[in-house]
């Protein structure tokens, strides 16, 4: 008998509302597969199986909140005799549910309404966002209803909770020490310019996929800034997944993992990064997404500051920032120039790396940055 | 397409991006991105959207003068197909 417990989809998660369930008893599923759709305090997540078995029973219902490491199924190992079916049937008919997206779930759930009521007009049926919030204006409202959507400030609320949760806690354990290097940045401007001159627009690259890059090759020789310190011990990560953190236009941050940065090339990253600040904005991250970032990366972007001292995510023991590439003035050689540069940080901790090796990495990521093409 | 349907349809795309944004409140003549809170990759998925809608090519050494909405305005109106 395997059992399938609510994951901790981040340091500053303890509970969660199971939204949907996308098994059943019976059904075989594999490691990686999307199971249930779980409503955290930052965003509905699908959550992955990290095993391979047959579902035997459904333990909890949609709509139940439960604690992290709640039981939620039980399934066999494939190839097991199944368990004589008793009494305790899933909690819900089995009708087979509707076709429907995480966002469009969540907005449901929010508006109060039934997904089986709506009619579909996704791709083969399934119900859009767009859908939902058609159905939910179509209910009759009741007269003097200007109760101001309590859900939406309730789920600001609860994220800068969330976000202050995992903050403190990374303040009050981690002993943070902090690094910055100027990084000059006009070979790999050039480079990306000619790149991009011969793509058309739905192929360019930006400069933080080049930086994300940077960042994960460089981390090969500093297996001290990338892994996880849990209960008095610090275990390297074999790979290096980074976070990414990205803003959401409503206020507040959700930095998921684009997995095995080093082995992917530029167009790739590209792609993947498109897509997951697409997803975290619609609220549809995966599991494995936000549960496996070894190191986070924070871009501050154009519109950004120079310089950010990074807050290290827990357990993670590292976190690197650029700030606003800009030009400024610069001496080599003993001559003045006006050059692309960017300001590079690393916030680290102690009990794992020191400032030196620190400054090590900080110097390799500004070799690798002055050599585009081998990105 | 009129100068008005252009303008609408500039507008829904930068509402694609930025939902939040009531494109009543843009001033046409003041830099666009500080107005609204564009990252590059906000920007890039803005010119994107403009390029699948209208069928304007946008060279990156084009990006430079697309500062303002009437400049975005004007550039497009120039070169629709």
């Amino acid at each position: 008998m395997l059992e399938f417990k609510l994951p901790a989809l981040g340091a500053d998660m303890d509970e969660g509302t199971l939204l949907d369930w996308k098994v059943k008893p019976g059904d075989t599923v594999s490691k990686g597969q999307v199971v249930a759709i779980v409503d955290t305090s930052k965003a509905a997540v699908d959550v992955e199986i990290w095993f391979d078995g047959v579902v035997e029973e459904l333990k909890i219902p949609p709509g139940e909140r439960i604690p992290v490491g709640t039981v939620l199924a039980t399934l066999r190992e494939p190839g097991a005799a199944p368990t004589p079916a008793g009494p305790s049937a899933p909690h819900r008919a089995s009708a087979v549910p509707p076709r429907i997206s995480p966002a469009a779930r969540k907005r449901a759930l929010e508006l109060n309404v039934d997904p089986a009521g709506v009619t579909g007009t996704g791709p083969g049926g399934a119900v859009t966002l767009a859908d939902v919030e058609q159905a939910a204006a179509t209910v009759q409202t009741p007269p003097f209803a200007a109760e101001p959507a309590p859900e939406k400030i309730d789920r600001q609320a609860e994220m800068r909770k969330a976000i202050a949760a995992a903050m403190s806690l990374s303040k009050r354990e981690i002993p943070h020490y902090y690094l910055a290097e100027t990084i000059p940045m006009a070979r790999a401007q050039a480079w990306l310019t000619a790149a991009n001159a011969g793509r058309p627009i739905t192929e360019r690259l930006l400069m933080a996929v080049v930086q994300l890059k940077a960042v994960a090759l460089a981390l090969r020789q500093f297996p001290e800034l990338n892994g996880y310190y849990r209960e008095g011990a610090y275990q390297p990560a074999p790979a290096a997944h980074l976070g990414v953190a990205i803003s959401l236009r409503q206020g507040g941050l959700i930095a998921p993992a684009i997995h095995e940065v080093g082995d992917k090339t530029l167009e790739t990253l590209m792609g993947e990064l498109t897509d997951l600040v697409k997803r975290t904005r619609a609220g549809s991250l995966r599991s494995s997404e936000l549960t496996d970032a070894t190191i986070t990366v924070t871009n501050l972007g154009e519109q950004g500051a120079e310089l950010v001292h990074g807050v290290i995510h827990p357990p993670q023991v590292a976190l690197i920032g650029f700030g606003r590439i800009g030009e400024r003035a610069w001496v080599e050689n003993g001559a003045l120039s006006l050059i692309p540069a960017v300001t590079a940080s690393l916030a680290a901790d102690h009990r794992v790396s020191d400032g030196h090796r620190g400054a090590l990495f900080l110097i390799e990521l500004r070799r690798l940055l002055q050599e585009p093409e081998i990105l | 397409m009129n100068d008005q349907a252009l303008r609408t349809e500039v507008l829904n795309t930068l509402n694609d991006i930025a939902p939040e944004v009531d494109v009543d409140t843009l001033v046409d003549d003041q830099p666009l991105r500080n107005q609204v809170d564009l990252d590059s990759m906000d920007w890039l998925n803005f010119l994107i959207g403009l390029h699948k809608k209208l069928g304007v090519e946008i060279p990156e050494s084009d990006y430079a003068q697309l500062t303002t909405l009437e400049r975005v305005l004007d550039y497009l109106k120039s070169r629709l197909p």
